[in-house]
């Protein structure tokens, strides 16, 4: 506007500036370049830019479980109790596992719908392995992750070399795998665990000196806080932007509260659960490998267009079985979790809602259907906000029939989050 | 100009066939560094599927391609790559989702101590988006938010980053304003002083006769000619894409110096 009156000025009075002035009037910077204000107040104002650009982060989920743990504290009175929460933590482990496999098909903008089955398979394997052939429980754990990472490969190899979609190659896998379950189970209904053995443990076994939750949750805040710091110092030596101390100790704060208040939560109870360190574990070390390393920069490149990735140099098929031998191998984790919680395997584990419930639990915690959008922890929050439904209603005595409903109601909603706030990113520029 | 005479890249009698159709007949092409050639035809002629076994997207069926004079199998993209043919396609083929500097970096990642160094990526990505003045709201924000002209400038400083020496455009300027279209030809020819031979497709013949050294005409998948474009008139070259001096547009052009005159 300025640029166009002075030009107008210059060429009425005398021609020979024309230039002259226009040429000073252009900024060196492009004023429309999005510049974000130093300190606090630019953080606050990026985070609700974020949220209007329909950049909604686990902001939904986390005010869901808020949500929900005040609905049911209201009603029972008991939710809160640590060794209900502490139950909760229980349960979430095996669950939870899956969903983090389900995190990385989904994406790559896939699904597998094989890995209940896996997950059953795998705790029938190990469970008959080392109950009736005697193998040392350990060997029968790994040969069970084994055989789940080769399923995980035919799969991937059906899908990536052959062309099958995913969704028929992983429905075969359902149906085959849960045969398989039942051909290895043979005519033994149940097997239960070893006493003490290794699989039982994996529920039951809890770290109860005290200073095993807090060590851990002062470890976690310890490392968050180190990371940042470092990040922002060698951001700020690169001549990068980058987050101000306020927003590192603002967000150091929120973690040590929480990590602070489940460690006395549980201390509360019986202590640290060796189940909720192993799902944390993997969430943490997933979460690294996919925002971190160039496998995860891959898995995010596919995801967001096969084409480019492809042309990037980057192997599609075989990072495709690869992402298939994860989310069957984390399953098979998950199963071995979920034998011990039930103390037995049978042809059941790993059927019925399992597989829903770990897709959902993915979904709910903000990872997108589409494709190229999605963290790991997604996985671990979504769990818990299912986990805390199904235990609420529990408690409140309300059947399974309502329970599914429920649930389903909750799924329904967060995917249409998903597509409402994927729609307001198309408009916002940024989907 | 400064090319010297033996050419980096050759094509020698390139044939390519997908299914029945004959897309590729003998095809010859030749570029030097510091060189711009630039690539005409009509559509259908394969200047795509040319460019497309460059790139190692298309094994070629017949015929040989030779870098620094030595024969070459180019089966995959990572081929091409690793030489130092870098692309930048029509479509573009940024990924959406990710940001401008993991799109400019996706498939060669700088890694320090098994993890991405965000950080040095970050600071190559302004250095490089600086000295091509290139401006963009922030390379931290998904390609996805980017305005076409801006995606366009970001997909060829991509092909940069893997320090190429031949860079292939594909219709670089199709979708640009008018500003643009100069900061992209600005950018051809700095990367002609900077020493690499850049393959440029365009249909439009004022972009070709800016920056061109040479023009290579396909038609109908067979060579039609290679012209220095200093000494080749316009007339020259329309027929030569066209396969005739009495066409439609050479008809137009009499019929308009007819009714000037």
């Amino acid at each position: 506007m300025s640029k166009h009156s002075s030009t107008q000025n210059a060429s009425r009075t005398n021609g020979s500036t024309v230039t002259e002035t226009s040429a000073t009037n252009v900024p060196a910077v492009d004023p429309r370049l999005l510049v974000r204000e130093r300190g606090f107040a630019g953080y606050l104002a990026e985070f609700k830019g974020k949220l209007r650009s329909g950049d909604l982060g686990s902001v939904p989920v986390v005010l869901g479980l808020i949500l929900i743990a005040a609905i049911f504290q209201g009603l029972t009175g008991n939710f809160l109790n640590a060794g209900n929460l502490s139950n909760i933590a229980l349960y979430i482990a095996g669950p939870g596992l899956i969903s983090v496999g389900i995190v990385f098909v989904l994406l790559l903008g896939e699904i597998d719908l094989s890995l209940g089955s896996v997950a059953g398979v795998s705790a029938a394997i190990s469970a008959v392995l080392s109950i009736q052939h005697g193998v040392n429980e350990y060997l029968a754990i790994v040969i069970a992750i084994v055989a789940a990472l080769a399923i995980g490969a035919l799969h991937g190899f059906f899908f990536a070399k052959i062309g099958v979609p995913a969704f028929v190659v992983t429905l075969a896998g359902m149906l085959t795998w849960s045969g398989l379950q039942g051909y290895v189970m043979g005519n033994t209904g149940t097997l239960n665990n070893i006493p003490n053995g290794v699989i039982a443990n994996l529920d039951n076994y809890f770290f109860d000196s005290v200073a095993a939750a807090y060590g851990l949750a002062a470890v976690s805040v310890a490392g968050y806080l180190a990371a940042a710091l470092l990040g922002a110092r060698s951001r700020r030596e690169a001549g990068l932007p980058f987050r101000p101390v306020s927003e590192i100790g603002l967000r150091a704060g929120l973690l040590a509260v929480l990590a602070f208040g489940a460690a006395y939560v549980l201390n509360q109870d019986r202590g640290l659960p060796l189940a909720l360190v192993v799902l944390l574990g993997v969430v943490i070390v997933t979460d690294f490998v996919l925002r971190r390393t160039t496998y995860g920069r891959k898995v995010f490149a596919v995801g967001g267009g096969v084409e480019a990735a492809r042309r990037a140099g980057i192997n599609v098929a075989r990072l495709r079985i690869s992402v298939y031998m994860i989310s069957a191998g984390l399953a098979s984790v998950g199963g071995l979790f979920m034998a011990s919680q039930a103390g037995f395997a049978d042809k059941q584990t790993g059927s019925g809602f399992v597989l829903m419930n770990a897709i959902a639990a993915a979904v709910i915690g903000g990872t997108s259907l589409f494709g190229g959008r999605g963290k790991t922890w997604s996985a671990l929050l979504g769990a818990l906000v299912i986990q805390s439904i199904i235990t609420g209603l529990d408690l409140e005595g309300i059947s399974q029939s309502i329970q599914y409903m429920i649930t389903g109601a909750v799924l329904l909603g967060a995917v249409v989050l998903d597509s409402v706030s994927r729609r307001t990113q198309k408009s916002a520029g940024r989907g | 100009m400064v090319h010297t005479d033996a050419p980096i890249l050759a094509l020698r009698s390139v044939s390519k066939r997908f299914g029945a159709v004959q897309v590729l007949t003998g095809v010859d092409l030749e570029v030097r560094a510091g060189q711009v050639v630039a690539l005409v035809g009509d559509n259908g002629a394969g200047k795509s599927t040319l460019v497309k076994t460059i790139a190692g997207v298309h094994p070629i069926d017949e015929g040989t391609i030779e870098w620094a004079g030595k024969p070459v199998h180019l089966t995959r993209p990572q081929d091409a790559q690793a030489l130092g043919i870098a692309t930048v396609y029509q479509d573009l083929a940024l990924c959406d989702n990710l940001d401008v500097v993991a799109n400019l970096f996706l498939g060669r990642e700088l890694v320090r101590g098994g993890r991405l160094d965000e950080v040095a990526m970050e600071k190559r990505a302004k250095e490089l988006l600086d000295t091509l003045s290139i401006r963009i709201p922030s390379v931290r924000i998904p390609v996805a938010a980017l305005s076409g002209g801006q995606r366009q400038v970001v997909a060829i400083a991509r092909a940069l980053v893997g320090d190429p020496k031949i860079v292939i455009l594909d219709e670089p300027t199709a979708a640009l304003g008018v500003e643009q279209t100069a900061q992209v030809l600005d950018l051809v020819e700095r990367l002609r002083e900077r020493g690499l031979g850049v393959i440029l497709i365009s249909h439009n013949m004022a972009d070709v006769r800016a920056v061109a050294d040479e023009v290579a005409v396909l038609r109908l998948g067979r060579n039609n000619g290679v012209f220095p474009v200093a000494t080749t008139t316009h007339e020259t070259i329309i027929s030569a894409i066209t396969g005739a001096t009495d066409n439609a547009v050479t008809r137009r052009q009499a019929r308009v110096a007819g009714a000037n005159q």
